[in-house]
């Protein structure tokens, strides 16, 4: 049957079905060797420069597993409240691919190094336990460039060109149990959930999860049930879902699919489907129902792994402050409401408020310049606010200089100005653009006389008492010292002479 | 051609070279001859590397001569199977699939012959990706034993055991992995081990089954093969199954050749119909002088080595399917069909259509088969369980007696063609053999005679614990003594397929 | 349980997952094989293995494993000697059939 062409819009489709998720979540190690050889683990290099015949899987090669990985394996289930298995083996999936060296992949099957976990997200304001079915370890593949086809990808090229630099870097996978019960908040959870997953990482250090260079790769599962029907509907597996927006879009996407899909009576097939990035829909692939049997069987070129119970201990008390934890301890170091965190955790500017702090700033002031100039000039430029060429430090400092008095906001903003533009630092800044702020009394005076006798009428109204109305000849001081003026100074001023 | 040098051991030849009565150089060489006087009708090698031979013999030569110390066999010259990595010589594993392959490194094994100063003449013919009972599965042609030229040598290593045969190298390694050092050897008349599983490494061993295959060495005495056993064996850090302890003192238990008092048992499965007559004869004789040499023989029975066959062609095949799945014409060897009207996955199946023999595509199938889901509980998982049992036989059985002997394979030398359409027949010449493979101990074949019927070669087996690879060697070579005593003479002097003597 | 006979077209299914292009020659050859092999070779299911492990190596090894220090690799130009057909500095093979419609 064609398929209906019409999405029904997510707020829709979620009055009258349940969305599942479920995510599957491939981490690159950043081991400095590879899973199974002493190969370097690298991106960009020039291809097949960092391979050896165990991951070429040349003829008689055989893999030795990597400690390293392993261990950075445990510290990710421990993170994620995982059990590690007291004994556990590799095993191999079976299937032909060019990218592969050896036609098989050594990966864990029945057996995975971490189980039944999980990861707390919070989403609109609102806490979602997304559960870990399993975090196991597997070898990644080499890389493909097509050749000949219209836009380079796999579809109508004549040959591809292979490089196995990829090829053997330690994977990590995380997949979720199904979540169930976000509603309408499905993209949003699956997104935020890949964004702490992410952050976890980082936090951990085992890996620097760039999804733009695919240490990060993600493949979301979306299945919709009739609203309230305790029966699961049929799910589609999404892939090449590149970044975080990507995973919000598809599962929206999906959603909005399979709805219009079930609404005309009919059936979700169950399959793969490609995400592309240009349309933020998605296409069939392989067909799921003609699944792969991957014959698994345990890697008999391996023997098992046995963590020791001691080295799982260590590994856990050594675990660093993960990004939950820092949140709530921030939070509360700086009496924040719930609210405020979650504007800055979703301007993801907390990193960045909380080494503005760490150098100096008082935290309110940090994320008064973070949560607003700096973010202003960043959606202005379509940047992310990290990418800003401005450091928390410098932040700091401006920061520093307004609490003093040598700037006062908007010549602040004027200093920002000019570290954006590579201008230097603040201080190179403020000294090369003569920006600081004249308190000098001597220096105000001819200025504060200059505006009392262009507006003789304010100056009567203030001298009959009416002291607001000094703030009009504040302005004129401030227009004429070109916002250099000490504000306040000069309001004393005024008031001083006209008194 | 110096017919006195080649006829030597390995030992002689060491002492030889090293007491500087004869040069590495002239030794290599005559043993080349022989090759080039022979081999036309024999096929034992697929490649034979003169030039780089000489240049190792000399180097030795060199060595000697500045003084340095040799190693035990230094010098000596060695056939290797070809399914072990050399960096200098072309490794085809007996299959057009991998015709003219050179690999970029050396095995293991390949790297501490060298170092050892072993001088390795060439490649062995095998059955293809050592499959095979008969070397008949080679893509280039079968080996020939030299005891009958009509006859096939064994297999996988029949290469290793007809050049040991025929005096082309007092040494060869081969790898075992359902029999296939230890059933040529017997059909052959020589001796070769199945070491210990892990005892030397997989590293550079182009995989047929990962858990089974076990690189070991063939020779023509006993303490010749103790002597290579030891050059060859030890731990490998890339090798993840390679046994980490010391290896077994089996050069010493080669000399010390004695049994009294040792408890020997004769399997009750390994023998009965399907057995020749002329086979069970000698092993029985054999069985008798064990036990007027001081050792106390009973008998023991290992009711599931019933089902060691079925288990065997169930793993074997399924690791394999695995294994070889990598030759895919994309990054190495033959490629065929590559002519832009074909996708990748065609150009695969052609290759591999064109590239493997009958007997590797049907252990392929046969491995997918037992692999496939809906199938692995009932076959490749029922065959891991039944490998357990017999693991836990042998167990049993070495609580009660120090090694296990029997025939070490039901029949003599058959003649070429007589099993080649017949995969079922072909299997049963690795009856005996194969458990010890799935148990992962230690075995050996020694020569006790030859069959009445037809004049050729019977092989005693011998088993022994995992790590009790000495064990095999003290036997063995009490064995050995005792029958050279009662023949007057080796038994090879009879070997008289090349019409040489 | 009494073992399958294995029928043409299972044959042909294998062949196929195992990429091997067999001619209907050979598939006829080796699928009355593989009936007598798979036949035998189903003796197995004849052994009562309730509970019992399935083996995993000679001996008990764990926990083999490699420090994380970096090794000369082979090179580009050593790994690209054998190769069927290559070009700037990768293997080229053939188009690969495409995973998405």
């Amino acid at each position: 049957m064609t398929e209906p062409t019409v999405p029904v819009p997510l707020d829709q489709a979620a009055a009258r079905y349940d969305p599942v998720i479920g995510l599957e979540t491939h981490v690159e190690l950043g081991t400095r060797t590879k899973m199974f050889c002493g190969c370097r683990a690298e991106f960009g290099a020039e291809p097949n420069s960092a391979v050896c015949p165990v991951c070429l899987g040349l003829p008689g090669s055989l893999p030795v597993a990597s400690r390293a990985a392993i261990e950075y394996t445990i510290k990710i289930g421990l993170a994620l409240n995982c059990s590690i298995a007291a004994w556990c083996r590799f095993a191999r999936k079976n299937y032909f691919y060019p990218d592969m060296p050896k036609d098989f992949q050594i990966s864990q099957y029945d057996e995975p190094l971490c189980t039944d976990g999980s990861l707390d997200i919070t989403c609109d304001g609102r806490r979602f336990r997304v559960g870990i079915e399993r975090v196991h370890l597997e070898e990644d593949t080499g890389k493909s460039l097509h050749v000949g086809g219209a836009t380079g990808r796999i579809h109508g090229a004549e040959y591809s060109l292979v490089d196995y630099n990829r090829a053997g870097i330690p994977l990590v996978e995380v997949v979720t149990k199904p979540v169930a019960g976000t509603g309408a908040l499905a993209p949003a959870v699956a997104r935020a959930y890949v964004t702490e997953l992410r952050d976890l990482l980082r936090a951990l250090g085992v890996s620097d999860v760039r999804m733009e260079e695919g240490s990060l790769r993600c493949d979301v599962n979306t299945s919709l049930a009739p609203a309230g029907s305790a029966r699961w509907g049929t799910r589609t597996e999404t892939k090449n879902v590149n970044s975080l927006r990507s995973v919000e879009r598809a599962v929206r996407s999906e959603i909005e699919r399979q709805a219009a899909i079930l609404d005309a009576g009919g059936r979700v097939r169950l399959e793969t489907r490609h995400f592309h990035e240009d349309t933020g829909s998605t296409t069939p692939g392989r067909s799921k129902e003609e699944a792969q049997d991957y014959r698994y069987f345990p890697e008999p070129d391996l023997v098992p792994v046995a963590p020791p119970a001691e080295w799982v201990a260590r590994l856990r008390a050594a675990l660093p402050e993960l990004p939950a934890a820092r949140r709530a301890r921030l939070q509360a170091e700086w009496g924040l409401a719930d609210t405020d965190m979650t504007a800055l955790h979703n301007a993801a500017a907390l990193d960045l408020v909380a080494e503005t702090v760490a150098a100096g700033a008082l935290p309110a002031d940090a994320r008064k310049w973070w949560l607003g100039e700096l973010s202003r000039r960043a959606n202005e430029s379509g940047i992310e606010l990290a990418a800003l060429p401005v450091t928390p430090a410098q932040v700091a400092r401006v920061s520093e200089l307004v609490a003093s008095g040598a700037l006062n906001d908007k010549l602040a903003r004027q200093v920002l100005d000019g570290i954006l533009a590579g201008e230097g630092g603040p201080d190179q800044v403020v000294a090369a653009r003569g920006l600081a702020v004249v308190s000098d009394d001597s220096a105000l005076a001819a200025a504060v006389d200059a505006a009392i006798a262009a507006s003789p009428d304010v100056a009567g109204k203030i001298r009959a008492g009416k002291k607001a109305a000094a703030g009009a000849l504040v302005g004129a001081v401030m227009k004429a010292t070109r916002g250099q003026a000490d504000a306040a100074r000069v309001r004393e001023l005024i008031l001083q002479r006209l008194a | 051609m110096d017919g006195e040098l080649i006829r030597r051991t390995a030992a002689d030849l060491a002492a030889a070279v090293a007491g500087g009565e004869v040069s590495a150089a002239e030794v290599t060489q005559a043993h080349l001859d022989r090759i080039a006087a022979a081999d036309d009708r024999l096929h034992a090698f697929l490649h034979v590397a003169a030039e780089p031979a000489l240049a190792a013999a000399r180097a030795v030569d060199d060595r000697r001569a500045a003084g340095d110390a040799l190693g035990p066999l230094a010098g000596v010259p060695l056939a290797l199977k070809d399914v072990f990595t050399t960096a200098d010589m072309p490794t085809t594993c007996g299959s057009r699939i991998l015709a003219g392959w050179l690999p970029p490194y050396d095995a293991t094994v390949t790297r501490r012959l060298r170092r050892a100063g072993v001088v390795i003449l060439g490649k062995a013919n095998m059955d293809e990706f050592a499959m095979g009972s008969s070397t008949e599965n080679s893509a280039f042609g079968p080996s020939r034993n030299p005891w009958d030229l009509s006859r096939v040598p064994g297999g996988s290593s029949g290469g290793c055991a007809a050049a040991v045969t025929a005096f082309e190298a007092p040494l060869a390694v081969g790898t075992d992995t359902g029999g296939s050092i230890r059933q040529p050897a017997a059909v052959c008349g020589i001796v070769g081990t199945k070491p210990t599983y892990g005892g030397s490494s997989r590293y550079g061993v182009v995989a047929f089954a990962s858990s089974l295959d076990t690189p070991g060495p063939l020779a023509r005495t006993v303490l010749d093969t103790a002597l290579l056993h030891e050059a060859m064996s030890g731990h490998d850090p890339c090798d993840s199954t390679s046994v980490a302890a010391p290896v077994p003192p089996v050069v010493a238990a080669a000399r010390q050749a004695d049994v009294a008092g040792m408890r020997i048992g004769v399997v009750t499965e390994l023998a009965g119909e399907g057995y020749q007559a002329g086979v069970q004869a000698r092993f029985g004789e054999a069985v008798e002088l064990l036990g007027s040499l001081g050792a106390k023989v009973i008998e023991v029975s290992c009711p599931h080595f019933r089902y060691a066959l079925p288990a065997y062609y169930l793993i074997a095949p399924s690791e394999c399917s695995s294994n070889l799945a990598r030759f895919d014409g994309m990054r190495y060897g033959l490629r065929v069909g590559d002519d832009g009207t074909r996708d990748a996955e065609e150009v695969m199946s052609v290759t591999r259509a064109a590239g493997f023999g009958a007997e590797v595509k049907r252990r392929i199938m046969l491995g997918t088969y037992a692999l496939s889901s809906g199938y692995y509980d009932a076959y490749y998982g029922k065959a891991q369980q039944v490998r357990t049992l017999i693991c836990r036989d042998f167990d049993a059985a070495f609580e009660q007696v120090d090694v296990l002997v029997s025939p070490t394979t039901p029949t003599t030398a058959f003649p070429i063609g007589e099993r080649a359409d017949n995969p079922m027949a072909m299997y049963l010449a690795d009856l005996c053999t194969i458990p010890s493979d799935l148990a992962g101990n230690a075995a050996l074949s020694v020569p006790c005679g030859l069959a009445p019927e037809d004049g050729l070669p019977v092989g005693l087996q011998i088993m022994a614990p995992a790590l009790a690879d000495d064990r095999l060697y003290r036997v063995g070579a009490a064995v050995e003594a005792a029958l050279q005593q009662r023949w007057g003479q080796p038994l090879l002097t009879a070997a008289n397929g090349l019409g040489d003597d | 349980m009494a073992p399958m006979s294995i029928t043409r077209e299972e044959v042909a299914h294998l062949a196929r997952l195992s990429r091997l292009a067999l001619s209907d020659a050979e598939l006829d050859r080796f699928a009355g094989q593989l009936d007598v092999i798979i036949g035998a070779v189903a003796r197995v299911q004849e052994v009562a293995a309730e509970g019992i492990p399935p083996m995993t190596h000679a001996l008990p090894l764990v926990n083999v494993l490699r420090d994380d220090v970096v090794v000369p690799p082979l090179g580009a130009q050593a790994a690209l000697a054998q190769a069927p057909a290559a070009e700037q500095r990768r293997f080229r093979v053939p188009r690969i059939l495409a995973d998405e419609a």
